[in-house]
């Protein structure tokens, strides 16, 4: 289904963040705003949600010491147990200063990258996933906010351009 | 303009007084012979039992051990006994150096904070100069009275550091071979000399600092950075070797080459814990109206950091030791597992599970009475670190947390009180024309 939108373009993050907020105070529905960069507090500006993030970051980091406690537990003690420098691998327990370090790496390991493909999973990325982006210039020097419109295309136009926008546009948009 | 309120004065003279009490009587109640020393220790464990009667009985399994070869048991059985005594003897002396070594480390992991800061440029902390400079006030008195033990022990008033003992070195001929470095002269020298540099820097950062106030350019504030930098290359290095001389040094044959670093996180850590306190309690009387929630985030997350730092010191000291597995370098860690076990490993929880655990979330880091909370944990956590690294040497077998300690801990904690926030009254609480002041007042994360 298209769905009609009106888009804003600004050219200064400034600008943006103040358009955003009147925007909001005059109780329109932000879509999106594309930047080329993050704009600090665009966030919190556009009423977005929390991100629940580094909760996902701490139950991966929990995942990543139970694999390298298992993995360990595994090849040093179970499988093929061996004496080294006079510490013969019969408990886990006993060895387990010399696992520590693998324990905090598969950590990181884990929370890092499982972290990363979250967010992007989250961002609706993928790879051969065609661009959302609704403008080119957006990844230069451009900022545009994205309302959608229901039957109010003139008003919406004049409060943009009273924003400072540089260039507004109505289009469809296929979701 | 800050004034002291008269309970937390009161208060801080009630521990003094309380304290100095307890430590009087950990003083005349230590044995002063043999026998008294050995009905000490035969009472304690009627009294006591638990783990700590559990470890003496291992203690003298060992002994037994030793004494099946009869010529040897009585000429053993008496050097065990005088030993006992001066363990004993040594007690309320190693109470009162760690009570007083814990909370100077504290104003001189403040002041290296201080100087990061300065050297840093930092645009946050300014707004926080004021309360830093209070804390590293303590530096002097501190610093002098961690001076005086020092001096008493080197006239053989108390029994801390064995190396002093012309005895011993006489039978040793490690300590022989240490002896160039390790001697009482040259190790007062040191001492002064480590001493004398962080309280010049303090004292004349401080004056900078205030006199920037009142100037109309930038110039104190240049000389301030530059004074800053010098100091941290001096501090680096001259803390490494304070950590060898003061604490290391007790365990003359043992060594670490990671031992500086690792009392450097310590003593970083205790001191950014305290600024945190000092500052929530100021701002909770009315005053740093600037402070917001974000400069108490900042110095949070510098708390779990440092924490962590803290941990991976410790554990990358132990390990290699561990692993190596060395007599001369794992009796160490050995007297610790054997005698020290709950504030050897209690220690680890406190510094490092619970404000893993605790500080870990960050909206938990902007909550005042959560901060103050994990600072109280870290804070018992690193007075047990500095606890476990000085007792084992001194006092061996024979530790309780009991009248002295706690006495030590209440003394100069009152005195560490009472001088911070005396110092803190002399100047106004903010500064004023720091250039980074308004980027600090605005700051938000």
């Amino acid at each position: 289904m298209a769905s009609k939108v009106i888009q804003a373009l600004y050219n200064d993050d400034d600008v943006l963040m103040h358009a955003v907020k009147k925007v909001r105070a005059e109780h329109h529905h932000i879509e999106e705003v594309y930047t080329p960069f993050p704009v600090h507090g665009l966030d919190k500006a556009m009423g977005l949600a929390g991100t629940r993030i580094a909760i996902t970051s701490f139950m991966y980091g929990c995942l990543g010491l139970t694999v390298a406690i298992v993995m360990m537990n595994y090849i040093m003690i179970k499988d093929w147990p061996q004496d080294i420098g006079g510490k013969p691998s019969f408990s886990y327990l006993e060895n387990m200063p010399a696992f520590v370090p693998i324990m905090f790496e598969l950590t990181v390991f884990f929370a890092a990258h499982l972290m990363v493909i979250t967010f992007y999973l989250r961002s609706r990325m993928w790879p051969f996933k065609k661009a959302e982006n609704p403008d080119k210039r957006t990844t230069d020097d451009h900022f545009l906010m994205e309302i959608g419109v229901h039957d109010n295309e003139k008003e919406l136009a004049d409060l943009l351009w009273e924003t400072g926008a540089v260039e507004v546009k109505v289009t469809e948009k296929e979701s | 303009m800050y004034t002291f309120s008269n309970r937390l004065r009161i208060g801080s003279f009630i521990a003094m007084a309380l304290g100095a009490i307890l430590l009087v009587i950990g003083f005349v109640s230590a044995p002063s012979t043999v026998e008294e020393a050995k009905a000490m220790v035969a009472v304690h464990e009627e009294g006591h039992g638990g783990g700590h009667a559990e470890a003496t009985v291992e203690s003298h399994g060992e002994e037994q051990g030793h004494g099946a070869q009869a010529s040897h048991e009585e000429g053993h059985d008496a050097s065990h006994d005088t030993h006992l005594l001066h363990q004993l003897q040594n007690r309320p002396w190693s109470a009162l150096y760690v009570a007083a070594f814990f909370f100077f480390m504290i104003s001189l992991g403040v002041l290296a904070f201080y100087a990061i800061q300065r050297a840093a440029q930092a645009g946050w902390s300014p707004i926080l100069f004021r309360v830093m400079e209070g804390i590293t006030g303590y530096l002097v008195p501190g610093g002098i009275i961690v001076f005086v033990i020092l001096v008493l022990s080197s006239l053989h008033i108390n029994h801390l550091f064995v190396w002093m003992d012309a005895d011993t070195v006489a039978h040793d001929e490690l300590l022989q071979g240490k002896s160039g470095y390790l001697n009482t002269t040259f190790f007062l020298v040191r001492a002064a000399l480590f001493l004398g540099g962080w309280i010049f820097y303090r004292e004349y950062s401080r004056k900078l600092s205030l006199a920037q106030d009142a100037s109309d350019d930038n110039s104190n504030f240049v000389k301030n950075f530059r004074w800053s930098a010098g100091f941290l290359v001096f501090y680096l290095v001259t803390e490494s070797m304070m950590s060898w001389d003061w604490i290391m040094s007790l365990d003359p044959h043992w060594f670490s080459t990671l031992f500086g670093w690792y009392v450097f996180a310590s003593m970083f850590v205790s001191g950014i814990t305290v600024i945190a306190m000092v500052t929530i309690y100021l701002k909770s009387k009315g005053y740093l109206e600037n402070v917001n929630n974000s400069h108490i985030h900042d110095l949070a997350k510098f708390m779990f950091g440092i924490s962590i730092f803290w941990t991976y010191l410790w554990f990358s000291q132990f390990m290699l030791i561990w692993y190596a597995d060395i007599p001369e370098e794992v009796t160490y860690y050995i007297a610790r597992f054997q005698d020290y076990k709950l504030p050897f490993f209690g220690m680890l929880v406190m510094n490092f599970v619970f404000p893993l655990l605790v500080l870990m979330n960050s909206d938990y880091k902007r909550v005042n009475w959560f901060v103050v909370m994990a600072g109280i944990v870290v804070l018992a956590g690193h007075y047990l670190d500095i606890f476990n690294m000085v007792m084992p040497a001194t006092v061996g077998d024979q530790w309780y947390i009991g009248l002295p300690e706690i006495g030590g801990v209440l003394f100069f904690g009152g005195l560490f009180v009472f001088w911070v926030f005396t110092t803190l009254t002399k100047a106004p609480l903010q500064p004023k024309r720091n250039p980074f002041i308004e980027e600090s007042k605005h700051f938000h994360y």
